[in-house]
């Protein structure tokens, strides 16, 4: 039984250990090669980025704060992950399904334009 | 700091669902009202108040109170409606199903929110002392499925009725279409930007019973639809409604005006 001790120890924390390692940003693993490599048409348009501050402001505020730092649970928009890891097409998929697991609800009640929108503004953060 | 407005996104129907959920956390308070003039019966208003939680991203639970009023008659509560919706697939797929399931304890209720097996005119004819005799005590199940292709929304729902007596279970249908007059938003803010207003058409009506399944003796409804989201939450909808056939009334108009709490309990956590 003793011998046996250190495989279980295995057995029970490898999965936990997992679960932590692709707890944040595992949905960038998910996206479809095809919706990653997307362009967004309004890529940089100021006219777009003001858009999208508005509908960030209207929708997403509430729960990642005005700033775009996070509130309590819900995540900071201008992490390394979300500015540079991620591409537009990733955070389109992502605005598109959510995180359902996690509390993120699908945004597909929005036209694709101000998803597009949305997303310029969100890369212009780290500007 | 000054409240922001919201485009709240809602959907203009009033009897078609979406497979759009709330949002978790947010509350959505939304009066509804029917008015209607059947053909030998007396004009009415029916109306019900809904309270629309998002418990989860796949979850929306809701709870209603119904009322009517009947010129020349008398105005009376009808009853309460507790419903709950569940999106069994976590993604957006091109089809997305919903699973309703709700019990109605109504009476007399005029609201119209949805219309199944045999229910026509002929249901307005007695006067409110009589009608609240019938209780129905009714579960009922829908099939929600939704879809949104560039900019279009695409709803049709299934539904399913059973009244906790002996009788039969009751079938009925609604599907509707709508859009944003505008896809794109503006860069500055506006209450009357074309964004903010939708339109489409709905359509629904009764799929007789169990026993006499079909379009005979049934109520049939159509009409357009459009809702403005307003600024401060709000969103006011209107749609006129035209009966199909002589079972039909021939005219509803119904209007509604909701409005959303964000993160409704956090307010009373101490949360923005």
């Amino acid at each position: 039984m003793i011998r046996r001790l250190p495989m279980l120890l295995m057995l029970v924390t490898l999965p936990a250990a997992l679960m932590f390692a692709t707890a944040d940003g595992a949905w960038l693993a998910q996206v479809p090669a095809g919706d990653h490599q997307k362009n967004n048409p309004y890529e940089k348009q100021p006219d777009a980025i003001a858009a999208g501050r508005i509908i960030f402001e209207e929708h997403c505020a509430k729960c990642h704060g005005r700033d775009a730092e996070g509130v309590k649970k819900r995540p900071s928009l201008k992490t390394e992950r979300v500015q540079h890891q991620a591409t537009e097409g990733d955070l389109h998929w992502l605005l598109l399904n959510g995180s359902m697991k996690k509390g993120m609800p699908p945004w597909a009640k929005l036209p694709d334009p101000q998803l597009w929108q949305l997303i310029s503004y969100l890369k212009s953060l780290h500007e | 700091m000054t409240s922001l407005p919201t485009v709240a996104q809602e959907r203009p129907y009033f009897v078609t669902y979406s497979h759009e959920m709330e949002e978790p956390g947010n509350l959505d308070i939304e009066i509804c009202n029917a008015v209607g003039k059947p053909p030998g019966a007396n004009r009415f208003l029916g109306s019900n108040i809904e309270f629309e939680y998002g418990v989860k991203t796949w979850w929306t639970s809701e709870f209603y109170m119904d009322g009517q009023a009947t010129a020349n008659d008398s105005t009376i509560f009808t009853g309460y409606r507790w419903e709950n919706r569940f999106r069994p697939l976590l993604r957006e797929h091109r089809i997305n199903p919903v699973i309703y399931v709700e019990f109605e304890n109504t009476s007399a209720d005029k609201a119209l929110r949805e219309v199944v097996g045999h229910d026509g005119v002929p249901d307005f004819a007695d006067p409110n002392w009589l009608a609240r005799q019938d209780k129905e005590r009714e579960i009922e199940t829908k099939l929600i499925l939704g879809s949104n292709y560039r900019g279009w929304n695409i709803s049709e729902n299934v539904i399913a009725e059973k009244n906790l007596s002996n009788d039969p279970w009751e079938f009925g249908y609604a599907w509707a279409v709508s859009r944003p007059l505008r896809l794109a938003a503006s860069a500055h803010r506006c209450a009357f930007c074309t964004e903010r207003f939708q339109t489409g058409i709905e359509m629904y009506g009764g799929l007789g019973d169990r026993y006499s399944f079909g379009l005979h003796r049934t109520s049939q409804y159509v009409g357009p639809a459009v809702n403005w989201s307003a600024p401060g939450n709000l969103t006011l909808s209107f749609s006129p409604q035209f009966g199909l056939n002589d079972y039909s009334i021939p005219r509803i108009y119904r209007f509604g005006i909701s409005y959303e709490i964000e993160q409704f309990l956090g307010i009373f956590r101490g949360g923005n």
